[in-house]
């Protein structure tokens, strides 16, 4: 049962066998048997993703890699660290911090998540606002395709050895294959840092006040927003940070950087726009210990949302930064609309939102509930000229998303491109790309395996 | 019917330019469906079809039985200030698209190798960032989605028009840099920054070793430069090697910088060029880069950046060259013969580095390829990839050379 989900709860399904190797080499004969016996297979990491993208079907296998934790090496000198798929997130960080780095992507699960499940997702993370996610900070893979066979990708200073294979497979949510091993970019760790805490009265001004900042050419390392019902919901509970509840909204802005001059210039102009767009009050963390609390409060934000009721659905959005503010207002309407509890708190400086609904999953009415505001939610950021995911994947949760934002032409080539790396399709069956969707894609390579393709096996429907 | 009659059939007489030295027709369409209606037609027919932008960057010569060129597709149908996104035809100069935006406060964080009026599906497609590289990233960090049409006519749409997306597979970053291979980009969906309020810029000039030592010393202080390139004098026009340092923001940044740089150069060194002086120093560097017949590009770890200057200059002399030591990238322009590059491209394999050939006449380049070496495994999924996006290979596009 450990296994029959992500951290996503609507979505369950129970593998037939799951395999945990414990080495590399393991991994490869592993592949290589069920490529031999044309078994599907399901890569898995931590399990804290949020798209129900790591859940293996009856009949497909699932290959967990947490066993494969160990940092390579960390090199100094270039700035980078070659790791296996299972190391911790949050332990790489540990690794590099004693030779003056970071690795930067910093998803809210950094204690859990895997790097190797970063690369499938493209994990973002409050602080990829300055400093890209994780696609900015891999340089090279080792890949292990369906077919057992290894592909070296990209090289260790970053250039693209060919075409951007390495570009194309961070993100693939484990269609293309297993990366096996990964060399990182580390970055060096700011020698100063400040953290704001700015209150507001409502949901619009805060977002605007995120406008005026980005207006102004300053790039904050983080720029994160929570409305109140989160507030409250951090506040309640043992991750309580100090924020303020009765403010519609809270900004997290932190400035950091290498030249400590410059960050006490920059957190002052920032300062300086907060209090002009309408902040009630702006203030900065005294202490380290004041800054890791302000950061626990959002970070643990959605651990603190189950206090809200039984069952938690986390989406994921992204839309014009400048849309903000109406989009806001939209999802707060459609929350009314079907008396639903959303809590929003997101990069607000990505434009990236996560407007989270709690529920109880066991009333069948309330789910269907829960479900179309989630389709409207969706939509409205659509329509906003938004996507329908910034950092948790489409996995099997988005796919019947994905015709709204790219018509079948578009969907035909990707599902090509998967065919490049996985003709048969063995690897992550049924996610990412909705095949009954996809226009006729022919090509040299496809053939006679064309028509095998059109078989329908994605569950398109998610089990709430 | 001749193919040029075909084609006008097609399109219009509009769209047929005046054709160049080599007498290919050059066929310039005016909308991305035109280039999917023509590239179709390519496919059925069997016809051949080069690739061009404004002419400027990669040599006119691949054979072929038409030159397509996007210079007409040159709209820029949104320029978004709050968002500081913009989206831009393929065939747009990026001196055109720089003034567009600088209009509306706006700035695209790139300085590509070149002519002002390359156009931004060259760079995109070739990938070729300048010494910006080191402050910003790569060209593919500045792109949020592009649209292209692939060999046989087809359509795709890649990626989007915001901030973080990770909607279907990243097919954007294919596209960047893959010269052309997978098809044909037709619009551009960028990521801007706000037009810096601040933006100074300082040379020194001095023996290699020494700008080399200089350039840590401003990476071990903290700076963070926009640009720190280190430029042979050649290309500088100078008496010896110059490291050039940008800086580029916030004026609070700016001023933060400038006051560490002059103490990580032991004392004001450095010398500040007036404005139109920064401005001509960054265009000639640009410029030097596409006036001799061959251009490349290697990638290392930042430590090897000195080992492979060294490299270069032995296998084929350093008169033009500029270098991003802490990004680890290195350009080379001159003279090369197909012998020299491809046992250069040997021995840089060797030492984990590729190199790209950025620009060189077809006889060069379409026996060296702008890639080659691949490590294991990599050159039946570009096989696999260009068969995806061109089944016909009606793009004639020299990826991994004869």
């Amino acid at each position: 049962m450990t296994y029959a989900m992500d951290g996503l709860p609507t979505h369950r399904r129970v593998p037939d066998l799951v395999v945990l190797p414990g080495t590399r080499e393991e991994l490869i004969a592993v592949v290589r048997l069920l490529a031999a016996h044309g078994v599907p297979f399901v890569p898995r990491g931590a399990g804290t993703g949020l798209s129900g993208g790591a859940l293996a079907d009856e009949g497909t296998v699932l290959l967990v890699l947490t066993r494969l934790n160990r940092i390579l090496r960390v090199d100094h000198d270039n700035r980078l660290a070659v790791v296996e798929p299972g190391v911790v997130n949050a332990k790489l960080g540990a690794a590099a911090r004693p030779h003056g780095l970071q690795y930067a992507p910093d998803p809210s699960s950094q204690s859990a998540c895997t790097i190797g499940g970063n690369v499938a997702e493209n994990a973002g993370g409050p602080h990829c606002l300055k400093y890209g996610v994780t696609v900015n900070h891999v340089l090279a893979l080792e890949l292990l395709l369906a077919d057992g066979s290894l592909v070296d990708v990209g090289s260790p200073g970053g250039e693209p050895w060919g075409p951007d294979l390495v570009g194309l497979f961070v993100g693939s949510e484990g269609n293309f294959g297993i990366a096996t091993r990964i060399t990182v970019r580390l970055t060096p760790l700011p020698r100063a840092v400040r953290t704001l805490l700015a209150d507001f009265n409502s949901l619009r001004t805060a977002g605007e006040a995120v406008s005026a900042i980005i207006a102004a050419g300053i790039v904050p390392a983080a720029l994160e927003m929570m409305d109140q019902s989160c507030i409250r919901a951090v506040e309640d509970s043992v991750y309580a940070a100090g924020y303020p509840r009765d403010a519609a909204a809270i900004l997290l802005a932190e400035i950091d950087g290498r030249n400590v001059d410059a960050v006490v210039a920059e957190t002052e102009v920032v300062t300086d726009l907060l209090r002009k767009s309408g902040a009630r009050s702006v203030r900065s963390a005294a202490s380290e210990a004041e800054r890791e609390r302000l950061w626990q409060g959002r970070k643990k934000a959605f651990g603190a949302m189950g206090r809200l009721s039984r069952d938690l659905v986390v989406q994921d959005a992204v839309v014009p930064r400048s849309a903000l503010p109406q989009v806001l207002e939209t999802i707060c309407a459609i929350a009314q609309r079907y008396e639903l509890v959303v809590s929003n708190v997101f990069h607000a400086g990505d434009g990236n939102l996560h407007p989270n609904i709690s529920f109880d999953a066991t009333d069948p009415a309330l789910k269907q509930r829960v479900e179309t505001a989630s389709a409207e939610i969706m939509a409205t950021c659509i329509a906003a000229g938004g996507t329908i995911t910034g950092e948790h994947g489409v996995g099997i949760d988005k796919l019947r998303y994905m015709p709204l934002i790219f018509d079948a032409e578009s969907l035909g080539a990707m599902h090509a491109v998967r065919r490049v790396f996985d003709p048969e399709e063995r690897v992550n069956p049924g996610k990412v790309v909705p095949v009954h969707a996809c226009r006729e894609w022919t090509s040299a390579r496809s053939g006679s395996a064309y028509a095998a393709r059109h078989t329908p096996h994605v569950v398109l429907e998610p089990v709430l | 019917m001749t193919i040029l009659e075909k084609v006008t059939a097609l399109l219009g007489e509009g769209a047929v330019l005046e054709a160049g030295t080599d007498r290919v027709p050059r066929i310039a369409p005016g909308s991305p469906d035109a280039v999917a209606l023509l590239l179709g037609t390519a496919h059925q027919e069997g016809w051949r079809v080069r690739i061009e932008g404004a002419g400027t960057w990669l040599q006119s010569d691949a054979p072929a039985d038409l030159a397509l060129t996007t210079r007409r597709l040159d709209r820029v149908p949104a320029i978004e200030p709050p968002d500081l996104t913009a989206t831009a035809e393929a065939g747009i100069g990026l001196d055109q698209l720089r003034q567009q935006l600088a209009d509306r406060g706006a700035w695209l964080a790139i300085d590509p190798p070149g002519l002002a009026g390359r156009t931004l599906g060259s760079v995109v497609a070739t990938a070729t960032a300048g010494p910006l590289r080191h402050g910003f990233g790569p060209i593919k960090d500045h792109l949020l989605g592009v649209t292209f049409v692939t060999g046989d006519g087809r359509m795709v749409q890649s990626g989007g028009r915001v901030m973080k997306n990770v909607a279907g597979y990243d097919l954007t970053r294919l596209q960047a840099g893959g010269f052309g291979a997978f098809g044909v980009i037709v619009l551009v969906h960028l990521r801007l920054r706000t037009l810096p309020r601040a933006d100074v810029t300082y040379v020194l000039e001095g023996a290699r070793e020494d700008l080399t030592q200089v350039g840590e010393d401003i990476a071990a202080a903290g700076l963070t430069p926009a640009a720190l390139e280190l430029v042979s004098p050649a290309l500088a026009r100078r008496e010896r090697w110059v490291l050039a340092v940008r800086l580029a923001g916030s004026p609070a940044l700016v001023a933060a910088d400038e006051t560490g740089l002059g103490a990580a150069s032991g004392g004001g060194r450095f010398a500040s060029l007036r404005a139109e002086e920064a401005h001509g120093f960054w265009m000639r560097l640009a410029e030097g880069f596409s006036v001799r017949p061959v251009t490349f590009r290697i990638g290392g770890v930042p430590a090897a950046s000195d080992e492979l200057l060294d490299l270069l200059q032995h296998q084929l002399g350093d008169e033009w060259i500029s270098a991003s030591p802490a990004a680890g990238a290195i350009r080379w322009t001159g003279e090369a013969s197909i012998d020299r590059l491809q046992r250069l491209r040997r021995t840089l394999a060797g030492l984990e580095v590729p190199l790209t050939l950025e620009r060189a006449p077809w006889a060069l380049r379409g026996a060296v390829g702008h890639f080659g070496a691949y490590r294991e495994g990599v050159g039946p999924l570009v096989t696999g990839l260009r068969r995806t996006f061109d089944p016909g290979g009606a793009l004639v596009v020299a990826t991994e050379g004869s």
